[in-house]
Parts: structure tokens; C-alpha cells; sequence
């Protein structure tokens, strides 16, 4: 029996595979005040399981495939409504259509829940092969384009004027967005993956002097809390995704405690 | 040859025409200034020389590999970033040490270093922006509104020191400015907008140009007295 024979060490591996991503990106989520657009990218995400199942795609490749329409759909918009309209618009119809469209796959006995809250204890190896794929691709992204990334969200205007294309890097976060909404489906569901980006890096933010420094730190602190969460699912019989954020959320608290 | 030439500009923003048959030239060492009322285009002919706004008709030119340092009008800096000053410089490429400390000194920020970007006042703020326009010194220094949300005095110090980089570094200087007086006194050429180019030349002149007075109206009576009395050496023009 090998480690990974272990459903509780997978569960493990999965859930510290999703934190390596979504903890710098919340980073900037949290900097560029996109809260609203990884929410919106997880309801969106429901119509990707609904697409996948109802083709017999991998769910991964279904939510993937909405995820990046709608962040393509927001980047491309007009001028006329503004980000949280369309995003409002994009994400519940989204949501709506998926839960609509579930309705009407028969012969699947679909269980819903699993894909808004998780199942991180049921990930198996190949889910483990596609988070970390997956996380490995956005970690690399994002430090490709660390330095455009982070003077682009400082203003607009000084990337422009250092010959970086505000727009590309925007669309870089999108994508990386997408990719970390589709591999953590699974781990943490789709009502909790913006609890995955923001807690961290929120409770990071007091104790870091450096944005480095910050996601960082945020990274630890995701994985604390999946150990934390699955701990506590392991003793307590708690649900495992709510229990990680509510880890994350004490730490959130402590950390915001420790620096009054 | 130019640093910059810009031929026939037009710019429309979200379907709105801000700028049409805009003329300018740059060149080395000299101190431009642009005035207009509010709406009339100022920053977005700064934004289209940058690279960000894209012009629907004519072109800018730049000399090949001109070295440009940007302040912008305003940076807000979300406290949700940690990020010090001498981070701040670092973007969006790494600089040596030493170049980031004669680029502080020089505007008489070295002791902001350590603090975090968000916490400065706005005259600090000012300076660093003005600082880490410096390293890698540029042939041409774009400044919009650098003085916006100064105090009187500080505005004074701001472009005394602009004055001093022009002369130390022997860079070109183009900014925008809303403070009529100091611009009289502190500018080689005064170029006055108004979605285009109303009218240009030396600040005597354009202080004395009939498109001038039709947008500024009595108050640059005042403003051009101010200059005078500051400077006590009059010019003949009326």
C-alpha cells in the first residue's frame, strides 16, 4: 500500500495543490478588488458540470470551458455596463441555466451538493494529477508576469508607460482565474472557491511588509487550514471544504487580533 | 531630431471626441507645459504619447529608443498591498541599489525608503513617483498635474525642482498644470488646449493670445500680475 492508497493523504495533496494557486492569485484578487469576479467565475462553473455531464466530458474540461467563456465575455464587454453588472448578469444566468440544465440529465443520479460545497475526500489519483497540473500551470503564470502583473495593479498608466499592455495582464489573471476555479470544483466546491482566494491572502495582508511576502504567507496559511479542515473532518466527522474555511477563517481573525 | 513629434492627433474616448488635429514637438532640454480647462484633453494627449490610449487619426513618433519617465496625475494606492517605497521602484524592473538611492536623494526622499507606499502624504507621494521616473535617466520627463493636492508652497518647491532636473540632467520636460502663474514662470513654451491646440509659444505670448484670454478669462489677468510681481521684471506686452 503506497501513500497515496491513503484517501486522507490525497485529500491532503488536493487540497495544499489548490492553495498553491489560489493563494497568490487571491493575492491579487484581493489587491484589484476582483472578489466579486472569482465568485461570479465559480457560479458560472455550475454550467460546466451540467455541460460536462450532460456530453460525458470530464467535468474539469467542462468547467474550464465556462469558466474561460465568461472571463473572456467580461474582458470583452463594452464600456456601457459596468464590471459588477455584467458580472451579476454573466454568473447567475450562468449558475440558473447549469442547475436548469442538470434537471434535465436523467439516468445520472446527480448529487449537486458535491459540486457546490466539494468532495475533497472522494479525490482520486487522476483529480490529484489535474489540481496539480493545473495549480503548477497558474503558479508558473503568475510568476512569469509577477513584476507586469503587480505595476499594472498599481495603475494602469505606468505599466502603459512601461510598454506593458494592462489589458494582457488582466486577461492573464482571468485566465489564471478560470484554471484555479476548475481544478478546485472538486476540493472546495463552487460557493467556496472565492473563500480559497480571499481568507488567505486577507489574513496574510497584516503580517507581510512585501506583496512577495504576502502570498507567500497566504500560501502557509491556505495549507494550514487544509490540514486544519481535514483534520477536524477526520475527528469531528465535520463536512471537510467548510471546515478548511473555517480554519482559515480563525486564522483570518488572529492574524487581523494580532496586529491591534 | 525631436524627441517627439505628434502629427495630426485624434483621439475619441468611448465614442466622444477629446482631441482632434493635435501639432507638437519635443525637444531636448526644454520645459513644456500644457494648459486647457478641465475636459480639454491635457492628460489624454500625455496618455497617447505613453502608449496608452491609441490614437483614431495621425501618429506620434518618438526618437528610437527614447527614455521616458511617466508620472501619473494621481496613484491610489490600495492599502491592501503591501508594498514599500523602494519595492515600488523596482517595478516594473529590478533596479541596483545605489541607482534607487540617487534617484530618492535626489528628490529629497531618501528618508521614505523603508515606508509603505500607502501611507505617504501626498507631497511624498509626489516625490517618489517623481523618483522612480528618474532611474534609468530619461531624455524626457512627462508629468501630469504633479502639484494636484499640494499646498502653495509645496507646489513652489515641486517645480523648483523640476527646474533643477531640467538643469542637472538636461532632460526634456513635458507636464500639465492647472497653476497658471507658476507655469508662466517655470516654462520654455506654454502650449494652450482645448481638445486642439488653441494657441502656443512663449508664455508672454500665449498669455497674450486672444484664444488664451477667451478661455481663462479675467483670471489670468491675475495670474499673469502674480508672475510679474513675483518675478519683478516686466514684459512688454497689452
Amino acid at each position: 500500500m503506497t501513500l497515496l492508497d491513503s484517501f486522507l493523504v490525497r485529500a491532503a495533496l488536493a487540497g495544499v495543490g489548490v492553495v498553491f494557486a489560489a493563494a497568490p492569485l487571491g493575492c491579487f484578487v484581493v489587491w484589484r478588488r476582483m472578489a466579486f469576479f472569482g465568485d461570479a467565475t465559480a457560479h458560472a462553473a455550475i454550467l460546466g458540470v451540467a455541460l460536462a455531464l450532460a456530453t460525458n466530458l470530464p467535468v474539469f474540461a467542462g468547467v474550464l470551458l465556462v469558466a474561460l467563456a465568461m472571463a473572456l465575455f467580461i474582458n470583452w464587454r463594452n464600456d456601457q455596463q459596468s464590471v459588477d453588472t455584467a458580472l451579476g448578469v454573466a454568473a447567475h444566468s450562468a449558475l440558473a441555466a447549469g442547475l436548469v440544465a442538470i434537471s434535465f440529465i436523467d439516468g445520472v443520479r446527480l448529487d449537486v451538493e458535491a459540486f457546490l460545497f466539494g468532495d475533497i475526500l472522494a479525490v482520486g489519483r487522476i483529480d490529484l494529477a489535474v489540481i496539480w497540473l493545473g495549480a503548477l500551470m497558474v503558479v508558473g503564470l503568475l510568476a512569469w508576469r509577477w513584476q507586469a502583473l503587480l505595476t499594472a495593479t498599481l495603475n494602469d498608466d505606468l505599466a502603459a508607460a512601461a510598454g506593458i499592455d494592462p489589458k494582457r495582464e488582466q486577461l492573464v489573471l482571468t485566465l489564471a482565474l478560470a484554471l484555479v476555479v476548475a481544478v478546485a470544483i472538486k476540493v472546495v466546491g463552487a460557493l467556496l472557491i472565492s473563500a480559497m482566494l480571499i481568507i488567505p491572502a486577507a489574513a496574510a495582508r497584516p503580517l507581510a511588509k512585501t506583496p512577495e511576502r504576502m502570498s507567500l504567507l497566504a500560501t502557509a496559511i491556505g495549507a494550514v487550514s487544509v490540514i486544519g479542515g481535514l483534520g477536524s473532518a477526520w475527528f469531528l466527522d465535520t463536512p471537510a471544504g467548510p471546515s478548511i474555511v473555517c480554519f482559515a477563517t480563525i486564522i483570518f481573525f488572529g492574524a487581523s487580533a494580532l496586529r491591534r | 531630431m525631436a524627441l517627439i513629434t505628434v502629427e495630426g492627433l485624434g483621439v475619441a474616448l468611448g465614442g466622444k471626441p477629446v482631441l482632434h488635429h493635435v501639432d507638437l514637438e519635443l525637444n531636448l532640454g526644454e520645459i513644456v507645459t500644457i494648459v486647457g480647462p478641465n475636459g480639454s484633453g491635457k492628460s489624454t494627449l500625455l496618455r497617447s504619447i505613453i502608449g496608452a490610449v491609441v490614437p483614431d487619426s495621425g501618429k506620434v513618433t518618438k526618437k528610437p529608443g527614447l527614455r521616458i519617465g511617466y508620472v501619473p496625475q494621481k496613484l491610489q494606492i490600495d492599502s491592501t498591498l503591501p508594498i514599500s517605497v523602494r519595492r515600488f521602484l523596482d517595478l516594473p524592473r529590478r533596479v541596483a541599489q545605489s541607482d534607487a538611492e540617487t534617484a530618492l536623494i535626489r528628490v529629497g526622499a531618501q528618508d521614505l525608503t523603508n515606508l509603505p507606499l500607502s501611507g505617504l502624504s501626498g507631497g511624498q507621494m509626489q516625490r517618489v513617483l517623481l523618483a522612480r521616473a528618474l532611474i534609468g535617466t530619461p531624455e524626457l520627463l512627462l508629468l501630469d498635474e504633479p502639484t494636484q493636492g499640494l499646498d502653495q508652497p509645496g507646489s513652489a518647491e515641486f517645480y523648483r525642482l523640476i527646474e533643477e532636473l531640467r538643469q542637472d540632467l538636461g532632460c526634456a520636460i513635458l507636464m500639465v498644470s492647472h497653476e497658471l502663474h507658476v507655469v508662466m514662470a517655470a516654462s520654455d513654451r506654454v502650449i494652450c488646449l482645448n481638445g486642439h491646440v488653441c494657441c502656443h509659444g512663449t508664455p508672454e505670448h500665449v498669455a497674450s493670445a486672444p484664444e488664451y484670454r477667451a478661455l481663462f478669462g479675467t483670471g489670468t489677468q491675475g495670474a499673469l500680475a502674480l508672475y510679474r510681481h513675483q518675478h519683478d521684471h516686466g514684459h512688454a506686452h497689452e
